[in-house]
């Protein structure tokens, strides 16, 4: 279909489970001796980041570097844009000096599609996370962590199916959780979306999950609770529930971390508000906290998704 | 021939369709004996050996040549896998999958390390083999067993212990498994 990776939501299962596989083997590659091999060499990949983001962003520049590909880091604050230049110039010149792919993250949505139509097939455009809309490396890595723990590694025919996945926080301002969303409904896992009123998106209907305001009525079912990284502004000005009372209802504290089942797993796409999304003592000590897993299977998918879309000669489809 | 090799030979999407029959199975399995007396010999028994098999068509040739030295010497002879798509100089050019696994266990660093595959062709696998074994260490050398030399090489680049020596056009294909071996072509 096409040469830009831009929402999960373009993918069908099938071209999911070939990039989660792939990931497979770039996972034993970042754990060699020398993790780095020449796949890329000659390539150049230009990270252009609106957002602030350390580590999407650390994490595309390893995952090139480790497959020899050149890094082009284009700083959008002391850039030309600063001085004027329209977004859609800057993208030419970037193109003009012969880059292979634009790794963008954008605060609007759909701002990467449409700079993927708009260079077409000369380059890769690949989404780093745009406005509330999608994350598609985010759920890929994801959705690679849960079938690695529960499976051992992707393989050929990844699957969710038989899990339960809760999804916890601001559901309506997240990109993460409508990506995750399409992830893991696509490997087949039930999803219940679990939000303070508020922050459950309007169109939340038209998704393939389940809704709650209630998390713990819904905790003992759960078989991974995906915690979402909230903004306390956010919550507080549209949900009108204060940090304590967040905390006190969806907050994963040391007494509601008491209660799961030791192989329940938790995740989260950093960076943690310590004491809000979790407390301290459940990140630091409990088993079963991926979050550093799924740091470093991020490096993986994203390895897996520049060498699809660069290197393998072969469309995603 | 393995299902990637396959599929990656053009005409993309072909069958392959055999011509003659060129070993039988007791032949290939005369050659591997011979050539793992040949690996006792030229390296003085088995210390320090150790048989990577070049994904996907050495891998079932290097567990049988394996497990004729245990017989021969006595001795449990290391195996890893290693998959060169990702070190191949075609990337770009045609469609790469590094589909199979790596798997190498050990440091190579000081061993003597014999590379493993099913047909010796243009000789870049092989080029790109040697690339991938020098993230896992510094052998003390590399030797290259293959069941069939089909000759075209591309590269300086020679195999140490041969099955069969076959002549064949650059179009053809060879399929070789423990079955035996087949010459033929990929047909639409």
């Amino acid at each position: 279909m096409s040469n830009h990776l831009i929402d999960l939501k373009d993918l069908d299962t099938e071209a999911m489970r070939e990039l989660l596989h792939l990931t497979d083997r770039f996972v034993e590659v970042c754990q060699r001796p020398i993790p780095k091999v020449p796949a890329l060499r000659g390539r150049t990949v230009a990270l252009i980041f609106f957002e602030d983001s350390t580590r999407t962003r650390m994490s595309f520049d390893l995952a090139a570097k480790r497959l020899s590909a050149d890094v082009l880091d284009f700083p959008t604050h002391t850039s030309s844009l600063s001085k004027g230049e329209s977004l859609q110039d800057t993208v030419e010149t970037i193109r003009a000096f012969g880059v292979d792919a634009l790794v963008i993250r954008h605060g609007s949505g759909g701002l990467p599609g449409d700079i993927a139509e708009a260079v077409g097939e000369t380059i890769s455009v690949i989404n780093a996370g745009d406005g509330l809309n999608a994350h598609p490396t985010q759920g890929l890595l994801d959705a690679y962590t849960l079938c690695q723990h529960f499976n051992g590694a992707a393989g050929t025919q990844a699957s969710l199916s038989g899990l339960h996945v809760g999804i916890v926080g601001d559901i309506k301002h997240s990109r993460v959780a409508r990506t995750d969303v399409a992830a893991y409904s696509s490997l087949g896992a039930k999803i219940t979306v679990v939000a303070p009123e508020a922050l459950v998106p309007d169109d939340v209907s038209e998704w393939p999950v389940a809704v709650s305001n209630d998390l713990d009525a819904v905790l003992p079912d759960l078989d991974v609770v995906g915690l979402l990284r909230i903004q306390k502004e956010r919550i507080t000005d549209d949900s009108l529930i204060s940090i304590d009372d967040y905390i006190d209802r969806y907050g994963m504290t040391e007494s509601r971390a008491d209660k799961l089942r030791t192989e329940v797993v938790i995740t989260h796409p950093g960076p943690v508000n310590r004491g809000i999304e979790i407390a301290d003592a459940v990140l630091d000590k409990r088993p079963n906290v991926l979050v550093q897993q799924q740091v470093t299977n991020g490096v993986a998918v994203r390895m897996a998704v520049l060498f699809r879309l660069l290197g393998s000669g072969i469309e995603i489809d | 021939m393995a299902d990637r090799e396959r599929r990656m030979t053009p005409p993309y999407g072909g069958v392959f369709v055999a011509r003659t029959t060129v070993l039988d199975a007791a032949q290939v399995r005369r050659a591997l004996t011979r050539i793992s007396h040949e690996i006792i010999e030229r390296n003085q028994g088995l210390e320090d050996v150790v048989l990577v098999a070049l994904q996907t068509g050495g891998v079932e040739i290097a567990q049988l040549i394996a497990r004729m030295m245990f017989e021969i010497d006595d001795v449990d002879v290391p195996i890893g896998t290693l998959d060169v798509a990702l070190y191949r100089d075609d990337i770009g050019l045609r469609p790469v999958m590094p589909e199979a696994e790596t798997d190498i266990q050990i440091d190579l660093g000081g061993k003597i390390v014999v590379l493993v595959d099913d047909v010796l062709f243009t000789g870049r696998t092989i080029r790109a083999a040697l690339d991938a074994l020098t993230d896992f260490g510094r052998p003390r050398a590399v030797q290259l067993a293959v069941v069939i030399d089909r000759g075209h090489r591309e590269l300086p680049i020679r195999p140490d212990f041969v099955g069969k020596n076959l002549p064949t056009r650059r179009d053809e294909v060879v399929d070789v498994n423990l079955e035996g071996v087949l010459l033929g072509e990929m047909r639409k």
